[in-house]
């Protein structure tokens, strides 16, 4: 948390101050998925739309653009945040981690082998954003407990799973970035015994 | 897609900055914080500032300094997630915690501020439609409109005041710094709000919210709690903030807020009469209680029915008491 403000005075007031007209479009460089992109676009235009529109990275998805689905979620300096409520001018020199951006090399993340396994994603529409979130509780939890789970997912809505099969899902997929040879649970695939 | 509409940008590095730009451009611009409250409305064209003052380049407004013997200062452009990790707020001011941490979802608070939870709009079923949906009613008193669809006869918009830290900042007795062009003025966190829906705060419009303080939490036991539909998402329809003060077992001090049951907070005044000088049991917390729940006087432009929402006041304020327990309960709920 920035609570010691001396640390950043050494940035000149100059360089940190900006300005742009309503008309003009601004030139940008982002960098999304580790990659420097450098885009031109209004002033006035989300990141949700750059992303989708001018870089055409369509993973993430619109949903209500008003803040209150979470399909839109990315990752903005590691934490997920709402593509649909940011600006995109606010978004310069930040790193920017998009659904595109969780494969490692040519390997899907162990998050997006789970959910696709364990029918985690039906209609697909909410997993670009929750695999962003689940993406970020593991980073800073490895283990988490099934309810940090359910808090750090509370953002997103889905319509179709019901969520426990998300939640399986990313259970398996912690177990198994630490174990590569964890398998679901017994429960998981065929239901609980009776 | 729902776009934004046109406006000037500028992210000024300093708050002398961002008065200057403000007092200049009038009451056209408007200053934006996390955006997650002016974005939504800026879509549905509640409002459509021709020039926006982006408050993220500021450093001299984030920040929580102090200790709980001294009281804190929260910079007003804190990251609401910032203020939940913080230690000096979870453990010495529990109900402040409880607040920011019920507001809307985690992504959200890694976003929105607490000064722009102060500042928020006020809400009505009516008002928070899009633009279509709104011309489609031909609009309504607090925005492009001239009749309330509540109330048809009033004069008064009713819109709702939603915001979850409002009711507990003014329990713990909150002040509020604003500074303009003209100058800095200091004023209580309740002398903030203005029951009408429209005009619902005090503040000028070429002031900046620059600090938050909050009086030193010893002996303090506070706690904050909210109805709403679902446990993520919504905006509360009904917030209970309690802060109460103890000598010994017997309550020196008592504060009773009522949040998202009229235009602004309310203050159950009797209520906090009633338990001064007394123990906080059962019977205490039932008397107060009965006593606030009047003051709740629900319209019909949020969720649920309107009795229920009033009859809800009364368990939500004796939980909010049960939760502060009498000085020692085990609950953690401050000094
Ligand atoms: C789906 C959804 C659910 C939500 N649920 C809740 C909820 O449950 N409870 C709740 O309280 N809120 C809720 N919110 C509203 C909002 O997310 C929070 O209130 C948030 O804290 C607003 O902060 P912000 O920084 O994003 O405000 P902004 O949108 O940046 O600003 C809001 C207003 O405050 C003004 N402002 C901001 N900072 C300052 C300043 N320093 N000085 C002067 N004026 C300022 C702006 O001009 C604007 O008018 C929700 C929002 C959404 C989209
Ligand atoms: S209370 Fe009336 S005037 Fe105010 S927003 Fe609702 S309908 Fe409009
Ligand atoms: S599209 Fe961003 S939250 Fe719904
Ligand atoms: S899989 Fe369809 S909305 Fe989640």
């Amino acid at each position: 948390m920035p609570q010691n403000v001396k640390r950043r005075r050494g940035r000149g007031r100059d360089s940190a101050a900006a300005s742009h007209s309503s008309r003009s479009k601004v030139h940008l460089r982002l960098r999304v998925n580790g990659e420097e992109q450098e885009v031109a676009c209004a002033p006035h235009s989300t990141l949700l739309e750059v992303l989708r529109e001018d870089l055409r990275l369509t993973g993430t998805k619109h949903g209500c653009e008003l803040g209150e689905c979470g399909t839109c979620t990315v990752l903005l300096d590691g934490r997920p945040q709402l593509s649909c409520l940011l600006l995109t001018l606010e978004c310069e020199g930040r790193p920017i981690v998009t659904v595109e951006g969780l494969a490692e090399g040519p390997r899907p993340h162990p998050l997006q082998i789970a959910f696709a396994e364990l029918g985690a994603a039906q209609c697909g529409y909410c997993t670009p954003g929750i695999l962003c979130a689940a993406r970020s509780l593991l980073d800073a939890r490895p283990s988490p407990t099934r309810q940090e789970i359910r808090e750090a997912l509370s953002g997103n809505l889905c319509r179709c799973t019901g969520y426990l099969k998300i939640f399986e899902a990313v259970e398996l997929a912690a177990r198994r970035m630490k174990d590569p040879a964890a398998q679901p649970s017994e429960e998981t695939l065929h239901g609980r015994r009776l | 897609m729902m776009r934004l509409p046109r406006f000037r940008y500028h992210a000024p590095a300093t708050l002398g900055e961002a008065a200057a730009i403000l007092q200049g451009e009038g009451s056209q611009a408007m200053v934006v914080a996390g955006g997650t409250d002016l974005y939504p409305n800026m879509k549905r064209r509640h409002q459509t500032p021709k020039t926006l003052i982006g408050l993220r380049k500021i450093d001299a407004l984030r920040g929580v300094k102090g200790s709980p013997a001294r009281g804190l200062w929260i910079g007003p452009a804190t990251i609401l997630t910032d203020l939940e990790e913080s230690a000096l707020v979870r453990e010495h001011y529990p109900g402040l915690y409880e607040a920011i941490h019920s507001i809307s979802t985690p992504i959200l608070r890694n976003m929105g501020t607490i000064g722009g939870n102060i500042c928020l709009d006020t809400r009505c079923n009516y008002y928070n439609q899009n633009y279509e949906w709104r011309r489609a009613i031909n609009f309504c008193m607090k925005c492009d409109g001239d009749t309330c669809w509540v109330a048809p006869g009033s004069d008064v918009c009713l819109a709702v005041s939603s915001s979850d830290t409002a009711p507990i900042l003014c329990a713990f007795g909150a002040r509020i710094q604003l500074v303009s062009k003209k100058g800095t003025r200091t004023i209580e966190a309740k002398d903030l709000y203005r029951r009408d829906g429209i005009d619902y705060l005090t503040k000028r419009s070429d002031e900046i919210l620059a600090g938050i303080t909050l009086p030193p939490a010893a002996r303090w036991r506070s706690s904050y709690r909210k109805l709403r539909r679902r446990e993520a998402f919504d905006f509360p329809v009904l917030g209970v903030a309690a802060c109460v003060r103890f000598d010994g077992e017997i309550v020196a001090e008592a504060r009773l807020w009522l949040g998202a049951v009229s235009m602004a907070p309310v203050e159950a005044a009797e209520a906090q009469a009633a338990l001064v000088g007394r123990r906080l049991t059962e019977e205490t917390i039932e008397e107060a209680a009965r006593l606030a729940y009047p003051l709740a006087k629900p319209v019909d432009n949020t969720d649920f029915g309107l009795r229920w929402r009033k009859e809800m006041t009364r368990h939500f304020v004796r939980e909010a008491l049960l939760e502060v327990g009498p000085p020692g309960s085990p609950s953690g709920r401050g000094n």
